[in-house]
């Protein structure tokens, strides 16, 4: 693509100096501050991790007293949900979607700016309440009254006013997603031409306008029931603490949607490349995503079977979440489909998103198992369920975003990584984490509940063996972070299309991308 | 040795090394649910390990087919890629045969559940209440005077904790007070808690049941086989989460009634010099 030199191009490049980033417009920018953040979070959040295995390495108190402990087991999880898979795909969206519909940038270029700048003071208030008197949050990521408001800590407020700028960051990242695909596609990019990555972050834009609204609702009314004596979650007042899960679990559902449908566009991405055949199915692909999205809003309470519900919605909400097995095995059928008959090539974007197929499908079939209500009766609150969505998140969501970072790295730099080191980063990260979380499958079977810093002695040969996985998971990410500030600085060239079989515009232009990429809309065959 | 062993009795013996695993004969490497003491229980573990059954066949067929697929259609060894994308008859039986699958599995976990709310009239009556960091249980009668009331904390010493000595057997899983209710009896637990939010769990009778302040709710079981039987608070409720176990004695009713009049014999003794004190 070159663009048509005209009077004001000159000002169109980037401001000098750091204040670039501040000012920035770019889409590509932008994508990339989200991106960095979020593996700067990954880091923080994975440290926390350590924090957690080290604990529980032995029985006993060994590093931490329970308090920290349950501020690392909350900060954990909130800050890997929002901190960093959340703002990754998002930094992916920012810098994929208008390449991949032939858009020169996102529609509404400054609320994109807004929506990332507010983020780092999200984090940076909800990171310094680990340093005010009480100490942070420590009712976990799920935050569930009265523990969270009567009980919780004095810094609870600033833990709300942090998650309030996430909200409202999201909702505007979304706003600009939806609108950018809506109206800025190239002409002849109809809807089921556009890759399944611009459709699966469409449709997880569209559950984001939906439930972060409920969440910061939700938040409002700790805040009221903190500061204004009100009691919504208050039984003593008249409230019910079950309200808060209800509301919560509405909002919490459609989010972990929200964390794996743009894998899953990702994953449609490098499996048909490396396999160089067109993926199986697109429109079924399409409809399954769209189908699972509608579905989260009608299985909320499948958190809650432990609460004290009736019969009929505890039959309601074990069916609705059985059913969900039926579009998630679709994408998995066609993932496979699409590999049988093709050609294929190991690279390391390929053996994330295979490790991804195998690994999230595994996290899917406990997750079937979860919602047989009568069972889950076991299951819940056990490291049974922390190794379920562990394993659909950390092999799932997060390699994914690994996979889509080593398959458009080339193309961001204009250089290629370091192909052996990668591979070394893939292998630690995949023994890692199945040596971290299988074993925790067992412990949660034979009873040990989650969020304990100290277990009884049964529990003590599989917490062992899980802790070192976790060590070497944690430690294979500074490699990561190691080839990619290696790959920015330089390495082989990369040319436009580094990878045989890729498909889609982004392809077309040239590595490394230019700061303004299709000033005037590509032709679409 | 090995090649003489048929492939059969090689399955065998890996099977039965499993269950020895998983019957905890080996301590300590426990991989599996227990099949727990009460009817309930027992329905439990079969849903669980039909479940279990289940995926780990369609994991190994999907899996199969992929690695199949992964080492058949390699560029390395001249795979031509194929153009085919589509085809409306497989797509539509993927969709309906996990359909039917998912049904065959609704219709026993529905049978399941139905029992556990199908509950009998209970000859004992206890009320548990979750505080920070214990459980209050309270025998109800028909007289409050006749109610026994008492606390269960948790009772391994804080120098096992700091590891300043070794840890017993039953480390982190032993109280002051168990819970004591009859074998093969209908008991009826009302669930409650005073602060936060609490779950009292006990693994071998398959009942998890969040006590929730504000909320009274219900629990039955009838225990099979009398023991001891532990578990944990299941849902974070602060600081000492980890240190508010569960003990349960389960005894003959005849012991159980003669423990039950002992009690109210010290709680009447304890009442009556209150009163006595309250006069003077």
């Amino acid at each position: 693509m070159t663009a048509i030199p005209h009077d004001d191009h000159a000002h169109h490049g980037p401001a000098k100096g750091l204040w670039r980033w501040v000012v920035t417009t770019n889409h590509k920018d932008i994508g990339a501050m989200y991106l960095w953040l979020s593996f700067a979070m990954f880091l923080l959040g994975g440290a926390f991790a350590m924090v957690i295995r080290a604990e529980l390495f032995q029985p006993g108190f060994s590093l931490v007293a329970p308090e920290f402990f349950n501020q690392m087991t909350t900060m954990h999880g909130l800050i890997m949900v929002f901190g960093a898979v959340m703002p990754a795909f998002v930094g992916l969206a920012n810098y994929m979607i208008p390449l991949m519909i032939g858009a020169p940038d996102m529609a509404l270029p400054r609320l994109n700016n807004l929506s990332f700048w507010i983020l780092p003071f999200a984090f940076l208030i909800l990171v310094s309440t680990l340093f005010m008197e009480g100490g942070g949050p420590n009712f976990g990521w799920t935050f569930y009254a009265p523990l969270s408001t009567t009980y919780g800590p004095p810094s609870t407020v600033f833990f709300i006013l942090s998650m309030h700028i996430m909200g409202a960051s999201s909702i505007m990242g979304a706003i600009n997603i939806i609108v950018t695909i809506w109206n800025m596609r190239a002409p002849g990019m109809t809807w089921m031409k556009m890759p399944l990555f611009v459709w699966t972050w469409l449709i997880t834009a569209f559950l984001l306008i939906m439930v972060m609204p409920v969440l910061a609702g939700l938040i409002t009314m700790m805040l009221l029931d903190i500061t204004a004596q009100t009691s919504f979650f208050n039984a003593a007042g008249g409230g019910s603490p079950l309200l808060f899960q209800h509301l919560f679990w509405f909002f919490g559902h459609p989010e972990v949607y929200i964390m794996i449908l743009p894998a899953f566009g990702i994953i449609s991405a490098i499996i048909p490349a490396f396999a160089r055949k067109p993926l199986f199915g697109y429109a079924s692909m399409v409809y399954a995503t769209a189908a699972i999205a509608i579905l989260s809003f009608f299985v909320w309470a499948h958190h809650m079977f432990t609460v004290g519900m009736p019969f009929a919605a505890q039959l309601f909400f074990m069916i609705s979440t059985m059913i969900i097995a039926v579009p998630t095995g679709v994408k998995v059928f066609n993932w496979v489909a699409t590999m049988i008959g093709g050609s294929m090539t190991f690279e390391v974007p390929m053996l994330f998103a295979i490790a991804f197929v195998v690994l999230f499908t595994i996290g899917g079939f406990s997750g079937l198992m979860l919602a047989i209500a009568p069972v889950d009766y076991q299951y819940h609150d056990t490291y049974f369920v922390v190794a379920h969505f562990h394993y659909v998140l950390v092999p799932g969501a997060v390699f994914s975003i690994m996979a889509g970072v080593y398959y458009w790295l080339p193309k961001w730099t204009g250089n290629m990584f370091h192909e052996g080191l990668a591979k070394v980063h893939f292998w630690m990260s995949f023994v890692g984490v199945n040596v971290a979380f299988f074993p925790q499958h067992f412990v949660g079977l034979a009873g040990m509940p989650r969020r304990i810093p100290d277990y009884p002695l049964q529990f003590a040969n599989f917490n062992m063996i899980s802790s070192m996985g976790a060590f070497l998971f944690g430690l294979s990410q500074l490699l990561f972070m190691f080839i990619v500030i290696k790959c920015v600085m330089g390495g082989k060239k990369a040319e436009a299309k580094p990878w045989e079989g890729a498909e889609g515009l982004e392809w077309d232009l040239p590595s490394p991308l230019p700061y303004h990429t299709f000033e005037t809309p590509p032709e679409i065959k | 040795m090995l090649k003489r062993l048929r492939p059969l009795s090689l399955l065998a013996a890996v099977f039965s090394a499993l269950s020895l695993a998983s019957s905890g004969a080996l301590a300590g490497w426990e991989t599996n649910m227990t099949r727990g003491v009460t009817e309930i229980s027992h329905e439990i573990y079969n849903l669980h390990m039909m479940m279990l059954y289940i995926v780990t066949v369609i994991g190994v067929l999907v899996f199969g087919v992929m690695f199949w697929a992964m080492f058949k259609f390699r560029k390395s060894k001249g795979a031509k890629p194929a153009t085919w994308h589509e085809n409306t008859r497989l797509e539509v039986l993927w969709t309906v045969i996990p359909l039917f699958i998912l049904i065959g599995m609704a219709i026993p976990a529905t049978m399941t559940l139905a029992k556990i709310y199908d509950t009998p009239d209970a000859d004992v009556t206890v009320k548990i209440d979750g505080y920070q960091w214990r459980w209050q249980y309270t025998y109800l009668a028909d007289s409050p005077d006749d109610e026994v009331s008492f606390f269960s904390a948790l009772s391994t010493p804080r120098f096992e904790i700091r590891g300043e000595a070794e840890k017993s057997e039953w480390y982190l899983l032993d109280v002051d007070n168990p819970l004591v209710i009859p074998a093969n009896t209908p008991v009826k637990f009302l669930i409650t808690a005073n602060d936060v939010i609490h779950s009292w769990w006990v693994p071998d009778f398959g009942i998890k049941k969040d006590a929730v302040p504000g909320i009274i709710n219900e629990s039955h079981t009838t225990v099979l086989e009398t023991g001891t039987y532990r578990g944990m608070c299941a849902e974070l409720c602060g600081r000492d989460h980890a240190y508010m176990p569960i003990v349960v004695e389960v005894v003959e009713p005849d012991e159980f009634e003669q423990w039950l009049a002992e009690q109210r014999g010290d709680t009447a003794a304890a009442g009556s010099e209150t009163l006595n004190t309250a006069g003077q």
